[in-house]
């Protein structure tokens, strides 16, 4: 079954105060689709005063949204994840057609999994609770938990409705109002949102704007009526991001990028069962997004007595990757989110050439016919070497993966940390000794065990080293988006005595 | 005598050199990885603060190129060469506004210079 290029109103606004709104200056940006690099339609290009004028409606809805019941909250978040369902097809087809990512992938799991956050956060402040503790008999510790304020969020282009719903559900639960900007490369999903639940909110709740990073991230990032900035991205915007948060001494999360290892030890060979079958699939997993992925196992370490068997059915299922065209539901794969991605993507895999890897597969740029001769398509590619190349060291964001082999845990785990990053793992193995003991050693936030990829919202998410700090999903977020009132009551009538 | 580590295209010194114009002093520095990075990015100067834990590998077009000392330990057996390719990022780099983002090409450092950055 076979979709087609979703239809699109010329140009969109900010959504500002509950409404669409020009912005300011009247200049707008095109943004085409990487599938055929035809235009989507015309976004605001937003700066200063229109990131200014979101900001303040945020504050002026702050007070009245803080102090909503958190049932009403839950109700509303609950709505946004019943439209969502309601409309998924509609949802997955203007991502595919942003992002360039397969159909199956929007309809199968950035869109559902979106439907789920807003549901389980919208469940989580209806059961969860503050602490009240008797320090003594007559003093009592009362814990309440208080919304920050105002929270500025910046999001990638990988997941665009997916990075939206990691980030907008925790902070309206917690009783936030919020100023989003999505990446430029991928404004529409969260166009389309807005223009659906537009009067779910009251006014100023939510407001998304459009734009460049230096003229309406950094506005957003640095600005004083902010009070938490939530990123994720690369490492330098992640430092300029907490210098100009320390100007206002703000809290920040820091979702950065990422290097993982994906570790087979031999006895996943033990058997040529459905196991060995996960597994293969497991390593393949490189590809899925198209590998703009943070947490991409982009690195497979494989014990080296099954090196050569493994890798010949990993290169195999490689190869019978599907790529063609992404509104297709039988497509596996499918273009890189932008031009320069995909430029990018090809300068790794030639220094990685350069350097000595041997290309198991792929290796180049894939070359499509008709509309989508000009989308920006790179063949999922395998390079073995060894893990002081560049290419195993340097977060790619495409699909090429490196391979090596490893003698011993040691030595798996040597390669493993050997990384500046430490986002996610995969361990995989029949035995269970190394089932817990390899993951424990990983200095990584998330280590997927005899699985990989999966994104619950109930588990906690975030980086260990140079891929950040701040967690996402998972109830522990909502206190990257609090602060605690301690309220010490005394219910003694006799005074201290010192004066 | 210096190593030469970085250098720059004739296409992407005319962007630098319209960017210093609207802009004034500016200084790149390499990002590290996720979306938009692994990406030369270009800042006014003072934005980005620096310090000792950020290798100056060299002056292109009048602008100071770093890159943080971690990564540069993995880098350095690279000579780079910047250059523009069309597109868009959303980091904060001046560029992006105009269309462009600058890229990074590597190639292997020769023998010769190997044996100079290692000061032999």
């Amino acid at each position: 079954m076979s979709y087609s290029k979703p239809k699109f109103k010329e140009k969109y606004g900010n959504f500002i105060n509950g409404k669409f709104v020009d912005p300011v200056d009247g200049e707008y940006f095109d943004n085409p689709s990487p599938i055929d690099n035809s235009l989507i339609a015309k976004y605001p290009r937003s700066k200063k005063e229109d990131v200014d004028n979101a900001v303040a409606a945020a504050n002026a809805a702050k007070e009245a949204w803080g102090n909503t019941p958190a049932a009403n909250r839950a109700a509303l978040l609950n709505k946004v994840a019943d439209i969502i369902e309601e409309n998924l097809e509609e949802f997955a087809l203007v991502e595919t057609c942003d992002n360039g990512k397969a159909i199956r992938e929007s309809i199968n799991a950035d869109v559902p999994l979106a439907v789920d956050h807003w549901r389980y956060f919208a469940a989580v402040i209806r059961a969860e609770e503050g602490s009240a503790t008797e320090l003594d008999e007559n003093t009592l510790s009362l814990n309440i938990k208080e919304p920050l304020g105002v929270i500025g969020q910046i999001i990638p282009w990988n997941f665009p409705l997916l990075m939206l719903s990691w980030k907008l559900p925790p902070a309206l639960a917690a009783g936030n109002c919020v100023v989003l900007k999505p990446a430029e490369q991928t404004p529409s999903s969260a166009t389309l949102l807005m223009e659906k639940i537009a009067d779910v909110f009251p006014p100023g709740v939510i407001n998304v704007i459009h734009g460049f990073g230096p003229e309406a991230g950094k506005p957003l990032a640095s600005n004083p009526g902010v009070d938490k900035v939530a990123f994720t991205g690369e490492t330098t915007t992640g430092q300029l991001i907490m210098q100009y948060a320390s100007k206002n001494l703000n809290p920040v999360t820091m979702e950065l990028g990422g290097k993982s290892p994906n570790i087979f030890f031999n006895s996943v060979m033990d058997e040529d069962d459905a196991f060995l079958d996960k597994a293969i699939e497991g390593a393949v997993l490189f590809a899925f997004n198209q590998g703009e992925v943070c947490t991409c196992p982009s690195r497979i370490l494989v014990q080296e007595d099954i090196y050569n068997k493994f890798m010949e059915r990993v290169v195999a299922r490689t190869k019978a990757i599907v790529q063609d065209n992404p509104y297709d539901l039988n497509t596996m794969m499918g273009a890189q989110a932008s031009n320069d991605q995909q430029e990018k993507i090809l300068s790794y895999i030639k220094i990685g050439k350069e350097e000595g890897a041997k290309v198991l597969a792929g290796g180049e740029a894939c070359s499509l016919s008709g509309d989508l001769a000009n989308g920006n398509f790179i063949q999922p590619t395998i390079l073995e070497g060894h893990n002081k190349m560049r290419v195993f060291q340097e977060e790619i964001f495409g699909p090429v993966v490196c391979v090596t082999k490893f003698k011993d845990e040691a030595e798996a785990l040597e390669i493993a940390n050997d990384t500046l990053y430490g986002l996610g793992a995969g361990v995989w193995t029949r035995d269970a000794h190394q089932l817990y003991q390899i993951p424990r050693a990983i200095k990584a936030g998330r280590v997927w065990v005899n699985c990989y990829h999966a994104y619950p919202a109930h588990a906690p998410f975030g980086g260990y080293k140079k891929s950040g700090f701040g967690r996402e999903n998972h109830l522990m977020m909502m206190n990257y988006y609090r602060q605690n009132k301690n309220m010490l009551i005394s219910y003694d009538k006799n005074k201290l005595g010192f004066f | 005598m210096e190593i030469k580590r970085v250098d720059i295209t004739e296409e992407a010194t005319a962007l630098v050199k319209k960017l210093q114009g609207m802009h004034g002093e500016l200084i790149f520095h390499q990002s590290g990885g996720c979306c938009d990075g692994s990406a030369p990015m270009i800042f006014e100067k003072g934005d980005m603060y620096l310090d000792d834990s950020d290798v100056l590998l060299g002056e292109i077009a009048g602008v100071n190129f770093y890159m943080n000392i971690d990564q540069y330990k993995y880098w350095k057996h690279t000579f780079l060469t910047v250059d523009i390719t069309e597109g868009r990022g959303s980091s904060f780099s001046l560029e992006i506004p105009l269309g462009y983002r600058f890229i990074v090409h590597s190639r292997l450092m020769t023998d010769k210079e190997s044996a100079l950055m290692n000061g032999r």
